[in-house]
């Protein structure tokens, strides 16, 4: 039995009462859930304060660079597809320098959980703008404020028709816990977008400000009507809706398509020297 | 007529068929027993523009491509106008297609035939008939090759070939019997590739299983070649979103254990430098194809050029160890290649493959390589007696550290981009760091003790040394023989790695020529500068090349 102590206690290096405490308590707990021992998961990272998550918790982990978490999860899940692969990271590594990536992964359906910290800000760096920041957001970096309109990843998610799209906030753990499991067990991409306080640069939106806002999705919510979808994923302003906001079951996942990955991890696949004389007896 | 080798160029425009004439015609002359060389021009589009397919045949192993030619066959009247004058006296030319009656002294492919739709293999007929190839080889090539790739117009393509064979028999008068030119017992025994097939294979004979590309001429056809052998091979190989996405995918999937590549050429790796620099951090090994085409920026795309040396040499940030193979054959495209998945699993980082258009387009005729003696990688161990905790990066006497796989045994593996202490945990500590690099350049010495020693011909003591490296080795050697036969004292040094540089293996030589002569498809002589860097020692004299073209013996001497 997998035991939450077996993901370890770490010091980090996160400022008091940042959102990034509850997302790593609910990630444990949701690796618990899902009866996963530390050695069968990889985490994969880029570079930010939420791309720190992985060295606070015992599994195995590719700390990569700023933007490229997934290209190295896709990479890592296509060598060994018996791994479960998270990439997780900010949403600035995530939406802003990994975007392209992001919409990519969404059309493979390939079988990994990307987690994303949206904090609306870049924390690392000191408080600039993020993909994800309001329209008028001030900052160091935007006196007069953000002139951009806010990424909507989980619109753009819908559009792309991801398997698998949820939104949770990190101040309520409980839901956020659910969510990963879902995610995890979803076969194919899946996406958590998880609202997370910022308490040193972003004032605007506090916990105070997600507490008002954040709701649940109502029961009888149907996930699976995509036009619902996306018009539930437009909603961000008076009421700020939390849940599965779309689940499509049934799309091919990406690994199962090669058939070299049909007989197991490609670490473990001989290289059949009569088949290459073959290959090169044919180029006579 | 008798020859002891045969210079021919197929030119006209994207579309017309002059690859598929000239790949036939090359795979004819190898299985009657020629050795080949082909070089290939073309332009950056799909219709029209002029295209050229030269084909070097003879007996003896062709070192380069020549520009005088024995055989001109026009498709287009800019080919007759562009060739003309390479044209030896009695050589022949035919023409087709809109190439009109002011083909002066050519043997024109009747009207007829060119506006079948067949007007490709209706040429090719002529051709065979007057360079003496029989009709029977020829008609079970198209039968292989046309017969996989277009089975509804195989009889079509059969009838037009026979129709214009016949038609040449009766006539035209002058043949030349190109066919005694091969006549060696080698018949039958050769295969025919390019130097990206010989790369692909050279990657599938180490066991390679993973590869990410973005298609950028002239690397893609490594890729294709793998995915044409994926299912046969056990291989994943996959279009990434772009450069960036392919070198961290394979650096993942090599995380993982896969023998990883990537392929592409300048502005691709431009992109790909960030990558680069994660594999020298996170020790990963990964083996990158860098085919050269002019730059900078997008330059000229299907060209030749040997000026991404530096580039390559520099690229990523940070301090770490790497090799740099340049192969100047297709035999050592194979097997460096091969020894470049051995050398990243061995030092665990990046190795570099640098070709470029020329080499990575020409097809050549080679024995099928020998796979005996020839081993896979084995990537990191999987299951272990290795107590726990397990550290990634201990910090060992070699710098080479025990390589896990992450999911393989109970054992966490830990990876990072940040420096790292040895169980891999990201820290600010910079006593660890100075000890992480010390340990990183370390493994400078795994990668120095495997060095492919430089190629020599000549005599001992030369007084001129003729130095090359990569795709310039074959034209650097039909010169240096060609002085030889005439009495100079010359000497051929060629390099097929180009770093790290030992030193001990070639700098006695070049200190006691009179002369040294660097040979180098760039404007500035950048390898020739890597040796004074390196060694002090500095080459005065360059032949460089910067047009675009591949060398010829010919345009070496002329400038010597
Ligand atoms: C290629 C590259 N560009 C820029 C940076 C600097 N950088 C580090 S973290 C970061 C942004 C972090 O913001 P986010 O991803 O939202 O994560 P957070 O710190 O807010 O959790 C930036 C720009 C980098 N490390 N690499
Ligand atoms: S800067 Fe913001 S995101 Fe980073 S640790 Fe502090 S509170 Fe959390």
């Amino acid at each position: 039995m997998v035991d939450i102590k077996d993901f370890g206690e770490y010091e980090t290096a996160w400022c008091p009462g940042c959102g990034n405490f509850g997302i790593l308590d609910a990630l444990k707990k949701a690796l618990v859930a899902c009866g996963l021992g530390p050695h069968e998961v990889l985490i994969v990272s880029g570079i930010g304060q939420a791309a720190k998550i992985p060295h606070y918790l015992n599994v195995n982990v590719f700390n990569g660079l700023h933007g490229r978490a997934v290209p190295v999860a896709t990479g890592a899940k296509l060598a060994h597809p018996g791994l479960t692969v998270i990439a997780e990271s900010g949403d600035g590594c995530m939406y802003g320098e990994g975007g392209n990536h992001f919409i990519s992964a969404i059309r493979r359906n390939i079988d990994i959980t990307m987690i994303v910290h949206n904090n609306q800000v870049y924390g690392l760096t000191k408080g600039q703008a993020s993909p994800t920041s309001d329209e008028g957001f001030v900052t160091k970096a935007q006196p007069h404020g953000v002139y951009s309109s806010p990424f909507n990843p989980l619109a753009v998610a819908v559009a792309l028709d991801a398997g698998f799209v949820a939104r949770g906030y990190a101040g309520m753990k409980e839901h956020l816990t659910d969510l990963i499991v879902r995610a995890i067990r979803h076969r194919g991409f899946s996406l958590v977008d998880i609202l997370q306080p910022c308490v040193s640069f972003n004032k605007v939106n506090t916990y105070a400000w997600y507490k008002e806002r954040c709701r649940e999705l109502p029961i009888g919510y149907d996930p699976t009507d995509r036009e619902l979808a996306f018009r539930t994923a437009l909603l961000f302003g008076g009421r700020i809706p939390l849940g599965v906001i779309y689940e499509k079951t049934g799309r091919p996942v990406f690994e199962d398509r090669f058939t070299a990955l049909k007989n197991g991890p490609l670490a473990v696949q001989k290289t059949d020297f009569d088949a290459l004389r073959a290959i090169i007896a044919d180029l006579a | 007529m008798s020859f002891d080798e045969f210079n021919i160029l197929i030119g006209g425009e994207a579309g017309q068929g002059l690859v598929t004439i000239g790949e036939l015609l090359s795979r004819a002359m190898v299985r009657s027993g020629c050795y080949i060389l082909v070089t290939q021009g073309y332009q950056s589009r799909i219709r029209g523009g002029h295209n050229t397919f030269s084909i070097r045949a003879g007996a003896d192993l062709p070192l380069a491509p020549q520009d005088e030619l024995d055989v001109l066959v026009a498709l287009d009247p800019e080919t007759l106008d562009l060739h003309r004058k390479d044209l030896k006296k009695d050589g022949l030319i035919i023409a087709s297609g809109s190439v009109g009656v002011d083909a002066d002294g050519a043997v024109l492919v009747p009207r007829d035939m060119v506006l079948s739709g067949f007007e490709n293999t209706a040429v090719l007929g002529v051709l065979a008939f007057l360079i003496g190839i029989e009709s029977a080889l020829f008609e079970g090539l198209i039968r292989d090759t046309l017969g996989k790739k277009h089975p509804e117009a195989l009889d079509e393509n059969l009838a037009a070939f026979k129709k214009a064979y016949e038609w040449a028999k009766t006539n035209t008068s002058r043949r030349m019997d190109v066919s005694k030119t091969c006549k060696t017992d080698r018949s039958g025994r050769s295969v025919m590739l390019n130097g990206n097939q010989a790369i692909a294979l050279g990657a599938m004979s180490a066991g390679a299983k993973f590869c990410a590309f973005y298609p950028m001429t002239p690397s893609t056809s490594v890729p294709l070649t793998l995915i044409a052998n994926a299912d046969a091979m056990d291989l994943v190989v996959e279009q990434a979103e772009d450069e960036i996405a392919a070198i961290n995918m394979a650096i993942g999937a090599s995380f993982c254990g896969a023998p990883s590549m990537v392929a592409t050429s300048g502005g691709g790796f431009a992109l790909m430098t960030e990558g680069i620099s994660l594999a020298g951090m996170t020790e990963t090994p990964v083996v990158i194809v860098v085919a050269q085409r002019p730059g900078p920026a997008t330059g000229l795309p299907t060209r030749t050029e040997q000026a991404d040396l530096e580039f390559v040499l520099h690229a990523g940030h940070g301090e770490f160890a790497r090799a740099i193979f340049a192969p100047g054959s297709i035999e050592a495209c194979f097997h460096l290649t091969h020894r470049a998945f051995h050398l990243a699993e061995a030092s665990q980082g990046p190795v570099f493959i640098l070709t470029d258009q020329f080499l990575a387009d020409s097809y050549r005729a080679v024995e099928p390589f020998n796979l005996e003696g020839l081993a896979p990688v084995r990537a990191g161990a999987r299951v272990s007696d290795i107590e726990a905790p397990y550290r990634r990066y201990l910090i060992t006497e070699s710098g080479v550290s025990p390589r896990l796989l992450p999911g393989f045994s109970r054992h966490l593996v830990v990876a990072d981009s940040d420096e790292h202490t040895e169980d891999g945990h990201l820290t600010e500590d910079l006593s660890v760091r100075e000890a992480m690099v010390k340990k990183r350049f370390r493994k400078w010495t795994v990668v120095l003790k495997e060095v492919e020693p430089p190629e020599y011909h000549g005599p001992e003591a030369p007084e001129t040394i003729l130095l090359t490296w990569g795709s310039s080795r074959g034209a650097g050697l039909e010169a240096g023989k060609r002085l030889r036969q005439g009495g100079e004292s010359v000497g051929n040094l060629h390099f097929d790695q180009v770093w790290p540089l030992a030193q001990d293996q070639f700098l006695g030589r070049l200190s006691s020529a009179k002369r040294v002569v660097s040979i180098e498809g760039n404007a500035t002589g950048q390898f020739a500068r890597l040796i004074r860097r390196e060694t002090g020692f500095d080459i005065k004299d360059r032949v460089l090349r910067y047009d675009g073209l591949p060398f010829t013996a010919d345009y070496i001497l002329e400038r010597l």
